[in-house]
């Protein structure tokens, strides 16, 4: 029954994941031929790094989009796990600092549920029910913070989660790759990963075919509310504090990092190693938009059009197909 | 009668709502039921509301668009160059203003179509681009707008706020023609089945182009409206008018899934978020937790007008839709 | 109903043929749906095409109505070669194609699909005239009750049928093509429907016709065209072969049995499943029935009458029902697929329709195969899998090829193995003939009586009633949510069926099994 597995590595799916990275690679190599820096070691470490923080919440958005649905909720639970946890840690009370990464976690999939109570049991539209509850996230931290930057600074735990080295690598890139390799297993044991997709193809016939698609979605939810709350407290523990709407610029980016990284953006079809390197193009585009110190204006256009350009370009290689 | 209240069901009773929060402003607003409190509120849900109708004309074709709110910008910019001087020079401004949503449109409507790519991610990477196309316009907010065309468009005539007989001109000159036309049925038939619309012999292609660019023409129409408001031209005003979009369009009775509702039902949505905003304004209650209760209230109405599902006493039915 | 052939004096038709396919073949990828077809149809006849699914009947109504286009060949229109690029050109021609899958709007009116892409209306406005024109021709088929400003999503099937039909009509057609135009009709509607289509073709229009009831085919074709296997087998006219000699061109060999015998029911054999007063939302309304280990139990009747909801019940899918029942020993309905599924209920369920609810078009046939039983307390191993696909001799290049690349019939066969894999024991089956092509229906057929003997409990519901006379031990036969009759044995024939689905039975013993 699996000696077609080999077949498949081979197959159009290995070429949609590998595509961001040739894209990646491709562009680093261009680049560097304006600004040699681009290939140092301190710079390449610098941006895996930089893109970890990104990568955990595209991991978390991937599950959610192979299931055909969207989490627009993405800025409010980084922000609110943010200031969560720098909370905690800026307290006197050592218990409190101790959780404070447990406890942003686990705010993240308690937004979890909350949006699957919305999308599993209201079938609302996620588009709609996450932006809802984002909009709610973000009335709750005005209120709490009073629209300043929340007190709170980032414990020792954090700043090395984010800032921390092991062999020169980064503590946070280490936590990303970890983070993929567990939820690769998870998604491939149990079939977790197949329950996925065959949803995000068409959840009625899964449904009748006789599995609990309310339990996936809902653990869905969660896991890329965890994810991005880890997020949160990567990026909290690398600016050692939360400040006003720092999830914002992150919803789009991660969006643009799954899809480009092969998924569809209707679901069922999709790797996690695709949007791995998604977050790598994504985040190399914007670090040598930003080190070319090309305007705010035309960063824009520039990241707008080469991404219209990537999906030009799988378009074609699936019509070659 | 019957029939008309159970094919617009959902419109009735958005219109109630409104009616009911709108009596409940009039009363707590300390000016009361002047006509300077009417037209400053209609002049807010004018702007809104245009963006809404943006969002319907593609989600009617079952597309989303991100980028209605940077159309808006990059209109609001084009404006605040092209709107000054006067006679002769504001009706080509005008247009020209206009004409910028257009083109917007079309381009997105032209990559969807022709690149096959799907119009969340189409409109996400787009509206970067206007938005950098906006900045390089206007890099700070600034420019005028001739102040008497801008009066003439935001103050009222007779008594009634001009912006309400600009939606009474659009709907009825505009949008109930459209609606019994050819081109509004394969509108709305694109929407429910693709598949039947193109049996029938409708050009599905250039319909979907069209409805794209009627979108653009409309963010266009936003943007100029808000130019009239504000005097000014800026760059920053994107993402709200996005989202707020998509939340009009869906409490107004539009289905994100296409075919599903009507401009009224997306006028009537904007309204209601307009209004609740400014309710909460005048409402005494505590500022700091208007946003709260605004994300409560709208999550809260979104899923009452989902309640149904729960009812459901046949569980295949929650699939349909 | 006896042939009419006032159609076979017109047999000297026109020489020109108003269309006509010249060497035509269709490639998708490396299947071929059909192959150097010849074809051509004339004007004032009425000319039906039969063949199984598969053998190229909806290939050659799409490549007519402009929907695909042909990978080599040529059309010809009044011996004209024309490039039919897009149903807006066929239609622009004249050649109006009625889509087995209906070509309807659900969210619009029927008067708005009425108008949908008619001739003028692109970006114009309706005219009184269209509107009296689709009101009259609707009126002409039954469809009194149809108004115009019902939305199509609140039509039964039958009701889209008849607006599918007006709208046909309504566009003037030179070529009208119906595919599978009457399948959900009533008698008395279908012979309106064909004494318009008469007229048309009296009139000047060709007609070309594919329906699966060959009773139909024998009471309106003028002349027929039997394909297989993407090739144009044979034209010839209507009272020329008989009914045996048409299975054999359709088939390409002679059918010696289609059914096998039934099983007799063991008497030590254990009840299964045992129903007392089950009734719901007022569409099932106070059925009992029992079924032993083994049995084939039929239920049918016409559509919608409540046969359906009770398979639904069983499955898990309703909810606020009432009554007692016991499956396999528990005490009551699952409440969803997937307790149903249970080793202990035993359930499984292969719905009627097999693309949009059996199975996941996208997914590959392994995907699919493995969805019911993955996590499955069965736990079957590669050994089940390969001896049921055996077993029912599936026909696939690769075991990674997406299901939608099948054909229907294998699609079925997919559809069967994923639910056989778990062991369940009781199977239900709900239309599970509705398109396949004969082969692979005897092939199921014998797959049912080798469950029988098996132990295996199998509830058939089936709209075609040669398959519950020939496969089941007894038939419920429903009639506004309740069975009005129940017939096995001898009493198990094509009058009594027919009599009691139309309520005509005048039993006053409500029927408990």
């Amino acid at each position: 029954m699996s000696n077609t597995a080999t077949a498949r590595f081979y197959s159009a799916e290995f070429f949609e994941a590998a595509f961001p990275y040739v894209a990646t690679v491709l562009m680093i190599l261009g680049a560097s031929t304006f600004f040699p820096e681009f290939l140092s070691a301190n710079y390449l470490l610098q941006q895996m790094q930089i893109a970890a923080f990104l990568g955990v919440i595209a991991l978390g958005a991937t599950i959610v989009i192979l299931l055909g649905h969207i989490d627009l909720s993405v800025p409010w639970v980084l922000g609110g796990a943010a200031i969560i946890s720098t909370a905690m840690a800026g307290s006197d009370n050592a218990i409190l600092i101790a959780l404070a990464v447990p406890a942003a976690l686990a705010f993240g999939a308690l937004v979890g549920v909350v949006n699957g109570i919305g999308v599993a049991w209201f079938r609302i539209p996620s588009m709609v029910w996450t932006l809802a509850v984002n909009s709610m996230l973000l009335g709750v931290a005005v209120l709490n913070t009073g629209g300043f930057n929340p007190k709170g600074e980032a414990s020792p735990l954090m700043v090395t989660m984010a800032s921390g080295k092991i062999a020169q690598i980064p503590m946070a890139f280490v936590i990303w790759m970890a983070l993929a390799l567990i939820l690769f297993v998870f998604l491939k044991r149990g079939g977790y990963g197949r329950y996925l997709s065959s949803i995000g193809f068409n959840e009625k016939a899964t449904y009748l075919s006789g599995v609990s698609t309310l339990r996936v979605i809902f653990s869905a939810f969660m896991i890329a509310g965890a994810c991005s709350a880890l997020g949160g407290v990567l990026l909290a523990g690398y600016a050692n504090q939360a400040y006003q709407s720092m999830g914002d610029p992150y919803l789009m980016p991660t969006i643009a990092a799954v899809v480009i990284g092969g998924t569809s953006i209707l679901g069922g079809k999709g790797t996690l190693a695709g949007t791995i390197g998604g977050v790598a193009f994504i985040t190399l585009l914007s670090s040598i938009l930003s080190v070319m110190q090309i305007s705010e204006a035309w960063r824009n256009i520039i990241f707008g059009c080469i991404i219209i350009t990537m999906l030009l370009l799988q378009t074609l290689r699936r019509k070659r197909v | 009668m019957l029939d008309l209240y159970k094919h617009h069901r959902r419109e009735c009773i958005a219109f109630i709502v409104l009616f009911a929060l709108l009596s409940l402003y009039i009363a707590t607003h300390p000016r009361g039921a002047s006509t300077y409190v009417m037209t400053i509120w209609a002049n807010q849900c004018l702007i809104l509301a245009l963006a809404a109708m943006a969002q319907f004309f593609v989600v009617l074709v079952r597309g989303i668009d991100l980028s209605v709110g940077a159309i808006m910008a990059l209109s609001n910019c084009v404006a605040s160059y092209v709107l000054v001087g006067s006679g002769i020079d504001l009706f080509y401004g005008s247009i020209a203003v206009v004409l910028t949503g257009t083109l917007c449109g079309a381009l997105n409507g032209l990559i969807v179509v022709y690149g096959r790519i799907q119009p969340i991610i189409v409109t996400l990477a787009t509206g970067s681009v206007f938005i950098g196309i906006a900045l390089l316009l206007r890099p700070t907010p600034g420019g005028t707008i001739n102040y008497d065309f801008a009066d003439a468009m935001t103050l009222d005539i007779a008594g009634i706020p001009t912006a309400v007989i600009i939606c009474a001109v659009l709907l009825i000159g505009f949008w109930i023609p459209l609606r019994r036309s050819g081109l509004g049925r394969a509108f709305y038939a694109i929407g429910s089945s693709e598949q039947a619309a193109f049996q029938s012999g409708i050009s599905v292609n250039t319909v979907r182009i069209f409805a794209f660019a009627m979108g653009g023409t409309f963010a266009g129409l936003a943007g100029s409206y808000f130019s009239y408001v504000t005097a000014t031209g800026d760059a920053g005003i994107a993402a709200n008018f996005t989202l707020n979009s998509i939340a009009a369009v869906v409490l107004g009775g539009v289905a994100l899934s296409g075919g599903v509702g009507s401009l009224v039902g997306a006028l009537l949505g904007a309204c209601i978020l307009k209004t609740i905003s400014s309710l909460m304004f005048f409402s005494g209650l505590p500022p700091l937790a208007q946003p709260l209760i605004e994300g409560v209230v709208l999550a809260g109405a979104i899923a009452i007008g989902s309640s149904e599902v729960l009812r459901m006493k046949n569980r295949l039915q929650v699939f349909d839709r | 109903m006896p042939p009419t052939h006032t159609g076979s004096s017109r047999l000297k038709t026109n020489t020109t043929p108003l269309v006509r396919l010249e060497n035509v073949t269709k490639r998708y990828g490396a299947t071929v749906a059909v192959s150097n077809v010849d074809f051509a149809c004339h004007s004032r006849e009425i000319h039906a095409v039969l063949g199984e699914n598969g053998a190229g009947k909806s290939t050659l109504m799409k490549l007519l109505s402009g929907v695909i286009q042909p990978t080599e060949g040529k059309l010809y229109i009044d011996e004209t070669p024309v490039v039919l690029s897009s149903p807006r050109k066929a239609i622009d021609l004249g050649l109006i194609c009625m889509f087995q899958e209906l070509s309807l709007v659900p969210d619009l009116s029927v008067k708005e699909n009425l108008l949908l892409g008619g001739k003028g209306s692109a970006y114009g406005f309706s005219r009184q005239t269209d509107r009296q024109l689709a009101r009259t021709l609707l009126d002409q088929i039954d469809g009194h009750n149809i108004k115009l400003s019902t939305r199509v999503s609140e039509l039964s099937l039958a009701e889209r049928q008849q607006v599918e039909i007006a709208k046909a009509l309504s566009r003037k057609p030179r070529l009208l093509i119906l595919d599978e135009a009457t399948s959900a009709l009533n008698a008395s509607v279908v012979e309106k429907v064909f004494e318009l289509i008469r007229v048309q073709r009296d009139s000047g229009t060709g007609i070309l016709f594919i329906s699966h009831r060959f009773h139909e085919i024998e009471a309106i074709a003028d002349k027929i065209s039997v394909f297989r296997n993407g090739a144009h087998i044979d034209t010839f006219a209507n009272g020329e072969h008989d009914y045996p000699a048409i299975i054999n061109k359709m088939v390409g060999q002679t059918l010696t049995e289609l059914f096998p015998s039934l099983p007799p029911l063991s008497a030590a054999a254990k009840t299964v499943l045992n129903i007392d007063s089950l009734s719901w939302n007022s569409i099932v309304n106070d059925i009992s029935l029992t079924m032993r280990e083994g049995e084939i139990l039929g239920l049918g009747g016409l559509d919608g009458q409540g046969q359906s909801s009770v398979m639904q019940a069983l499955f898990g899918l309703l909810k606020g029902t009432t009554g007692q029942v016991a499956i396999n020993g528990t005490g009551d309905l699952p409440t969803s697929p997937k307790s149903a599924k249970s080793l202990q209920t035993g359930l499984a369920w292969v719905p009627e329709d097999r693309k949009a609810e059996g199975l996941i078009l996208d997914q590959s046939i392994v995907e699919n195969m493995e969805l019911a039983a993955l996590g499955h307390a069965s736990n079957p191993d590669s050994t089940v899998f390969s001896d049921l696909m055996q077993a029912l001799d599936l026909k696939y290049r690769s075991l990674d090829q997406p299901v939608s690349d099948l054909s229907g019939g294998n699609q079925q066969k997919v559809a069967l193995i994923k639910w056989l894999v778990i062991s369940p024991k009781c199977l239900l089956l709900s239309d599970p003939t509705r398109g396949i092509d004969v082969k692979t229906k005897t092939q199921i057929y014998g797959l049912l009586k080798t469950l029988s003997e098996s132990g295996m409990a199998v509830i058939l519901l089936s709209s075609d009633y040669e398959e519950l006379i020939h496969l089941c031990h007894k038939v419920h036969i429903f009639y506004d949510g309740t069975v009005v009759e129940s017939l096995s044995g001898e009493s198990l024939n094509a009058q009594n069926i027919i009599a009691a689905s139309l309520n005509m039975h005048q039993s006053a013993a409500p029927a408990h099994a």
